[in-house]
């Protein structure tokens, strides 16, 4: 296929310019890429509050900012991260952008429903600004009672209801996102030739619109307590303070499942196109996202051990943690076979993929430990939880987001990226995180309490190598950002297939038509039929 | 501080050699799953490479004995670390039946403990070696959490009910008490020292050590039993308005709604604070509720107080 520009062809981006055209569009593509711009604004933001977090604790005591601000600055970050960057970040973005394309449809099954869902996630972004403009909020992402309820003095009820509105365009973005997977797909397009990615987004949608009303009345029920001081959650007004916790973790615990579900879906996309190979084990990897989805929901407890649930019950939430372990690990033996006997083409996304597979493997694994009740009782509340979930949710999530991002990047503008500059930034991300998170694993287990501002002196030397590793970390994740926009303007052009790849996203011009594709594609084989194609070089 | 760098942290209690066994064994365990990994990984990674971009992979889809194989292995491994973090963990949360208890309270942004001989002491807690110790505490404010990490125990303080964490320390020397529930601005200086003590050391520093003002918790509970009035219902011959509290620590006690419940320092506690969270069945619903009328030190005091309350005349009180 010659790919040779004779005159402009007209695409999503430049088909209108105005700024209308891009607030009221109801193209996923155009969505997507809006939602690109809040999401990156939001990591950028908790980046900053996390460079903050890590210049105070380079010391035991606490010289660069006072207690309220740090306390500030972790809850700030967590929020800013959580509910604005990793859940919405791979579905969001790279699921609104190409999961249309890929299943070989012109849009969503409702874009109009798609553009509110951005618009509900930007007012909720705009609330949660607010609270920080008006002096932040102060207690912990977990906003747990009845510190939240009543004891905290910062901008709880803003924040609160920030998440809460965000929460919506969760709601409406699985709901959709559900609709377009059952009745939009091209014809012969079969569940089982579905990509990869498409189940992974189908099981999170299914868990952001059974989960996400549980975080959304919860979070209701503290602003009436705080507000209103109905009693719900703190003993003085008759409340428990422990039903929180149970009803925070019954949406966060599986929220953790939206963040990296997606990010998963993402990996077995860019391992097969870059090792020329099926997937191993294709229905295998397709039905773990499902059982994840799943029994992620039983699983919340474990929040718990030290809070005083019953120890019986504390066996069941433990015995059901490590039930869950075993579908992920499942996906890690599959795309590791995956590799053998692959063509493996060592592309920047597929390096990210490595450090996908390196960090998620000890996040993974270091979730063992937590599940162990024995260990948990020590672990829990330290640095090695913090670790753990950095290496899940950033290690994990934002490394598939990252590898994502690369893979389809050159769909999304058009626009190859410098493939030198992006294998570094790889390379820098992986070993300046292993370098920020890898010690804080070992102060998790000598007692280091998390959200600690000041900290006895023995710990000094384990913080100063996770700052010093953060450093590397920031440097890794603000190069993307200077390539990506070098190559909008001075990129070569990508061409329809620069990986040469297989996929429907592939088979139309990059960027895409306004309408996806001038005729709808007839499928007729199963996802990454690679030995079977005859692939032509670009 | 480049001397005070360690890997470990120090072990001080009967549970820590035994945390740490297991420590070490989870690591073994996964470490093996993941050198598979990775050594996998980097082996393909480099004998599959194509420079080129124009190779196609083998036509390999799946294995269905692998699948279960790596389904099989990791599940009954699981279930192995599973029975033995399990045994660990109620080595943890069930304390040995005598125990040497002691009462605390946390407020932001401070622990308090109180012995049973009546000395008070804030952010300091003086135990001896060799002694099975529970110590009993709730919060007066936001959550909490008692983590001593040189004995690898932790509990939430909750507003509102007991939690307890119970060592034996194996070590003479002074350790880190943390707050590992986040509790607002000062949530990182409400930390605390933990002094285990020889016998005769703990013997001596009981005798001259903390403030002992108003006597023992015995002899402040029993003030309290006469002053609140309890001891003009709870006859100890079981005839009066509220049931005899003679014996009934730890005793399994019949409610109106015929639940049976164990009567712990929870139990008691509520009993006194929200009295009618919980009828005893045969007895009418009548007792007050003692909320805001007497304080967390004085709760612990009036428990330990009916925990002395024993069949054939008052127990031995815990300490000595």
């Amino acid at each position: 296929m010659e790919t040779m520009v004779v005159e402009k062809p007209v695409t999503y981006i430049n088909h209108a310019h105005t700024v209308s055209s891009w607030l009221l569009t109801k193209d996923h593509k155009r969505i997507g890429i809006l939602y690109l711009i809040v999401v990156s604004t939001a990591f950028a933001l908790g980046g900053i509050f996390a460079t903050l977090i890590r210049m105070e604790l380079t010391t035991p005591a606490g010289d660069l900012l006072s207690a309220d601000v740090y306390n500030r600055m972790f809850t700030m970050h967590g929020v800013t991260m959580v509910f604005f960057v990793l859940v919405p970040a791979v579905p969001a973005v790279l699921g609104n952008f190409v999961m249309p394309l890929m299943i070989g449809a012109r849009d969503v099954a409702f874009p109009r429903l798609n553009l509110l869902s951005w618009y509900v996630f930007t007012v909720g972004f705009l609330f949660t600004i607010a609270s920080m403009v008006l002096g932040g909020v102060d207690t912990g992402w977990t906003f747990y009672t009845p510190y939240s309820s009543q004891g905290s003095e910062s901008n709880v009820l803003i924040t609160g209801i920030g998440v809460f509105i965000t929460g919506f365009s969760s709601i409406l973005t699985g709901l959709n996102f559900m609709v377009t997977i059952h009745r939009m797909r091209a014809p012969g397009m079969t569940w089982f030739r579905l990509p990869l990615f498409i189940w992974a987004l189908y099981s999170t949608s299914l868990v952001m619109v059974l989960g996400t009303p549980v975080i959304a009345i919860t979070l209701l029920m503290l602003v009436l307590e705080r507000g209103l001081h109905l009693g719900i959650f703190d003993p003085r007004l008759g409340g428990d303070p422990v039903l929180f916790q149970h009803l925070f973790w019954f949406y966060s615990h599986p929220a953790v499942y939206i963040m990296i579900l997606p990010p998963m879906g993402v990996i077995s996309e860019v391992i097969a196109c870059f090792s020329r190979k099926n997937v191993f084990g294709y229905s295998f990897v397709a039905f773990s996202s499902l059982a994840i989805a799943v029994f992620g929901f039983l699983v919340w407890a474990h929040h718990l051990f030290v809070a005083g649930i019953s120890p019986y019950s504390a066996l069941i939430f433990s015995f059901l943690s490590f039930a869950v372990a075993i579908p992920s690990a499942v996906k890690t033996f599959n795309w590791t076979a995956t590799l053998y006997k692959g063509a493996i083409w060592w592309k920047t996304p597929m390096m990210f993929v490595f450090g996908f597979l390196g960090l998620f493997l000890v996040g993974g694994l270091t979730g063992v430990f937590l599940a162990s009740l024995g260990l948990d009782i020590h672990l829990t509340d330290t640095y090695f939880v913090v670790a753990h979930f950095h290496y899940i949710m950033v290690g994990g999530a934002i490394m598939g987001y990252f590898a994502g991002l690369h893979y389809w990047w050159p769909k999304m503008t058009g626009r190859m990226y410098n493939d030198t500059l992006g294998k570094l930034a790889a390379l820098l991300i992986f070993v300046g995180f292993n370098l920020t998170f890898g010690p804080q694993f070992i102060l998790g287990y000598l007692g280091m309490p998390r959200r600690y501002h000041v900290y006895p002196p023995e710990f000094q030397v384990l913080n100063v190598l996770s700052s010093a590793g953060a450093s590397i970390l920031a440097v890794g994740y603000v190069l993307p950002a200077l390539y990506f926009l070098y190559s909008l303007k001075f990129g070569a052009p990508a061409g329809a297939n620069p990986w040469k790849a297989t996929g429907l996203e592939w088979t139309t011009q990059s960027p895409p038509l306004p309408e996806n594709f001038l005729t709808t594609p007839i499928v007729t084989e199963g996802a990454y039929h690679y030995s079977k194609r005859e692939i032509k070089v670009a | 501080m480049l001397s005070g760098f360690q890997l470990f942290p120090e072990q001080a209690s009967t549970l820590a050699p035994e945390v740490d066994s297991l420590y070490l064994g989870v690591i073994s365990i996964t470490a093996f799953f993941a050198i598979i990994v990775v050594v996998c990984v980097t082996y393909f990674a480099i004998k599959y490479r194509d420079h080129t971009g124009d190779k196609v992979g083998a036509p390999i889809t799946g294995s269905v004995p692998l699948e279960l194989g790596w389904s099989l292995i990791p599940f009954f491994t699981a279930i192995g670390i599973f029975v033995w973090a399990s045994v660990v963990f109620f080595h943890i949360v069930r304390a040995p039946d005598q125990t040497l208890e002691i009462y605390s309270t946390g407020k932001r942004w401070m622990w308090r403990f109180q012995h049973i001989d009546g000395q008070r002491e804030i952010n300091e807690l003086h135990v001896p070696i060799g002694r099975p110790v529970r110590v009993v505490f709730t919060s007066e404010d936001v959550l909490h959490d008692l983590f001593i990490p040189a004995f690898r125990v932790k509990a939430d303080a909750v507003p509102g009910r007991y939690s307890a964490i119970w060592f034996e320390a194996t070590k003479v020397g002074e350790y880190h008490l943390f707050c590992a529930e986040y509790c607002g601005t000062r949530h990182s200086g409400m930390i605390g020292t933990v002094y285990v003590m020889e016998q005769a050391d703990y013997q001596a520093w009981l005798g001259g050590g903390g403030t002992t003002a108003g006597g023992s918790m015995l002899q402040r509970g029993e003030a309290l039993f006469t002053q609140l009035a309890c001891v003009t219902c709870h006859l100890s011959d079981g005839t009066g308005r509220g049931p005899s509290l003679v014996g009934v620590y730890g005793s399994q006690v019949t409610l109106d709604s015929g639940a049976v419940v164990t009567a712990d320092e929870s139990y008691l506690r509520e009993s006194i604070l929200s009295s009618q969270a919980k009828t005893v069945k045969g007895y009418e619903r009548v007792m007050p509720t003692f909320q805001g009328l007497i304080n967390e030190d004085g709760v612990a005091s009036l428990i330990e107080y009916i925990k002395s309350l024993q069949a054939g005349g008052t127990r031995v009180a815990s300490a000595q």
